[in-house]
């Protein structure tokens, strides 16, 4: 089942950047895909884009077989609350909730009980193997372990996409390597990754590469 | 829809409580213009309460009848007229009194003009209740007195004769209309009855056999269930005047002291003006708080947008945390007026008179304030692109 389908995406930035220029991209249900480039390639330009986070300026973006570009805003949140998931370079972890509580944030706008939120923010919690820090605050968490949280934030509402843009970008080696281990896990589980590097050795851990320079799309080569 | 309305809710108290030096003094300008209005508005309530509270044990069931002078003629009332007053139902106490026209003087030769401003009333035994009036030193006129000469002064008047130490065991005389008189009382001060503190009272009867009065009383004053007392100042005129109603005035001393009490109104205006300057300035507080909070937390908002927020949950959630900032203040103001107004009555006696209309009205306000300071952040939250937001460093 096709979960994304990118057919000709331009997008043009203010100011006549052209960050994409015309990305033809299908990612199938429990793919992984590793999107490498170098800096300022549109990596990050392309995510937004697969995330409906930005329109494209031409082009069109399915999700699930639907055109979100007829969808409204309303739609496109429903779209994002309950079938993706994001994880950023940084953790966007709020500093005023608990690990759990910010887990449970990923449910919030997915139309989740609150209790439920709860308990299902447990599960995802220990899934990253991190049960034991439920109660504490983001500022007593290791910067992996708050990737970790990132990470627990964005499968809690089991999406069919995750997209995950440079996630292990600000942490070392060895805690870098552990982060992308628990991608390959949930993988594994079933899920569907598309992560964003400029990290060619970070690409070749994943299944399916692709590799972006310059605002195009060079299937299945890696440099 | 409530269980939304909960989440943003929680979201928007989460944003105060996170920055509360910050929240507490944006909530401060509000917080201050509602502790004004509830002090302007409760104590003077509690004055009032405390005035009312002093008329009616001074006697707000007092009603005082008189008949309008017509120039040159010396109108009276029929000579039954007090009679008359106590027989309608509400009324407990009824009794008149006449102007004598005369004179009194503490020797034959003393100066008439020392004594100018006191009048000669022919009362009867009954005055004392009617006027809830008190004897100070003595007796007042009784049925033995009452065809004697025998004199009962009023407070003011007892003074101005020189006699405010009048003690009954060494009877004291004064002159009215050159006849001697023994004085047998003197009254305590009637603060709802100042004209007959300034007089002295001789008995109806003797006034009768010796000063020729007709028996027609010009002032009636009489008492009445509280409750009863407009219906009876409505049937009052026809009932002691039946053929001259029209000329028939009738006045509550209470409200014509209450009246003269109520003064505050000026102030009160002044004050709530203030309170409306220091509202708009805290709402401004509140609204620029929020402009600052909106700039910083970029990326929380685009964060919430990449989880599924709604621009309208955006939006939702900073109106909400501008209403809750805003009725923090209202509620920390709300509780300065309370303690204020509470304890400025402990202090001057009064009674509390909480103005719970206002203490709602305020809170209600507060809202309201809160919501327009928070309309313009929430908008902008809103409509910041998520990628932009996110990117925000
Ligand atoms: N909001 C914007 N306005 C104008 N130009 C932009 C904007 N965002 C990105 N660009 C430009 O678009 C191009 C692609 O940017 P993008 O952020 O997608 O690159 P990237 O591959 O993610 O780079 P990096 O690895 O450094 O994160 C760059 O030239 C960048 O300057
Ligand atoms: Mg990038």
């Amino acid at each position: 089942m096709t979960v994304l389908r990118l057919t000709g995406v331009v997008k043009e930035h203010p100011g006549g950047v052209r960050a994409l220029r015309g990305v033809d991209l299908v990612v199938e249900q429990g793919e992984d895909l590793a999107i490498v480039g170098p800096s300022g390639s549109g990596k990050s330009t392309l995510l937004h884009i697969m995330g409906t986070l930005d329109r494209p300026t031409r082009g069109t973006v399915e999700l699930a077989g639907q055109d979100t570009g007829a969808m409204t805003d309303t739609e496109l949140s429903r779209a994002r609350a309950r079938n993706l998931g994001f994880v950023f370079q940084q953790s966007h972890l709020v500093d005023r909730l608990t690990a759990v509580d910010n887990v449970a944030t990923g449910l919030l706008y997915a139309g989740t009980r609150r209790r439920e939120r709860r308990a299902l923010a447990e599960v995802a919690l220990e899934r990253v193997g991190l049960a034991h820090r439920r109660t504490h605050w983001p500022s007593q968490l290791s910067g992996g372990e708050r990737q970790r949280v990132g990470i627990a934030r964005a499968l809690v509402n089991r999406p069919a996409l995750i997209l995950a843009d440079e996630p292990t970008g600000a942490l070392d080696q060895a805690t870098g390597r552990q982060v992308l281990e628990l991608f390959g896990e949930l993988h594994a589980e079933g899920a569907t990754i598309a992560l964003i590097t400029h990290d060619p050795t970070v690409a070749a851990t994943f299944g399916r590469r692709v590799e972006i320079r310059d605002g195009e799309l060079l299937d299945g080569v890696v440099a | 829809m409530t269980g939304h309305l909960v989440d943003a809710s929680a979201l928007g108290w989460l944003g105060v409580r996170s920055r509360p030096g910050r929240s507490a003094m944006s909530a401060l300008g509000v917080a201050l213009g509602i502790a004004t209005v509830l002090l302007v508005t409760g104590i003077p309530a509690s004055g009032q309460a405390d005035l009312d509270r002093r008329l009616s044990a001074m006697g707000a069931d007092m009603l005082v009848a008189q008949v309008a002078a017509l120039e040159g003629s010396t109108v009276a009332f029929p000579e039954e007229a007090a009679a008359m007053a106590r027989r309608i139902g509400p009324v407990t106490f009824g009794s008149a009194v006449a102007n004598l026209h005369s004179k009194v003087m503490r020797t034959p030769f003393a100066d008439p003009n020392e004594s100018a401003g006191i009048s000669v009333l022919a009362a009867t035994p009954d005055l004392v209740p009617a006027v809830r009036g008190e004897v100070a030193t003595g007796t007042f006129l009784t049925e033995a007195t009452r065809g004697l000469p025998a004199v009962v002064l009023g407070a003011a008047a007892a003074r101005w004769l020189g006699l405010s130490t009048f003690d009954a065991a060494h009877p004291v005389q004064v002159f009215v209309a050159g006849e001697r008189f023994t004085v047998v009382g003197v009254l305590a001060p009637m603060p709802l009855a100042p004209e007959l503190e300034q007089a002295v009272f001789v008995g109806d009867e003797f006034a009768r056999s010796h000063f020729g009065f007709d028996g027609r009383p010009t002032v009636v004053y009489l008492r009445a269930v509280e409750s009863e007392i407009s219906a009876v100042r409505d049937v009052l005129p026809a009932t002691l005047a039946p053929s001259t109603p029209g000329l028939v005035s009738v006045s509550r001393p209470a409200d014509v002291l209450a009246a003269k009490e109520a003064t505050h109104g000026t102030f009160a205006a002044l004050f709530l003006g203030l309170a409306g300057v220091a509202l708009l300035v805290g709402g401004i507080g509140v609204a620029n708080t929020m402009v600052v909070s909106v700039l910083e937390r970029r990326r929380e908002i685009g964060l919430r947008r990449a989880l599924g927020a709604r621009r309208h949950d955006v939006r939702l959630q900073f109106l909400i945390e501008a209403v809750l900032l805003s009725l923090l203040g209202g509620a920390g103001g709300t509780l300065v007026g309370m303690v204020g107004t509470v304890g400025y009555a402990a202090l001057r006696g009064w009674p509390v008179v909480l103005p719970w209309a206002t203490v709602a009205a305020g809170l209600a306000g507060a809202v309201v304030i809160g919501a327009l300071a928070g309309l313009y952040p929430a908008v902008r939250a809103s409509r910041t692109s998520p990628t932009e937001a996110l990117a925000a460093v």
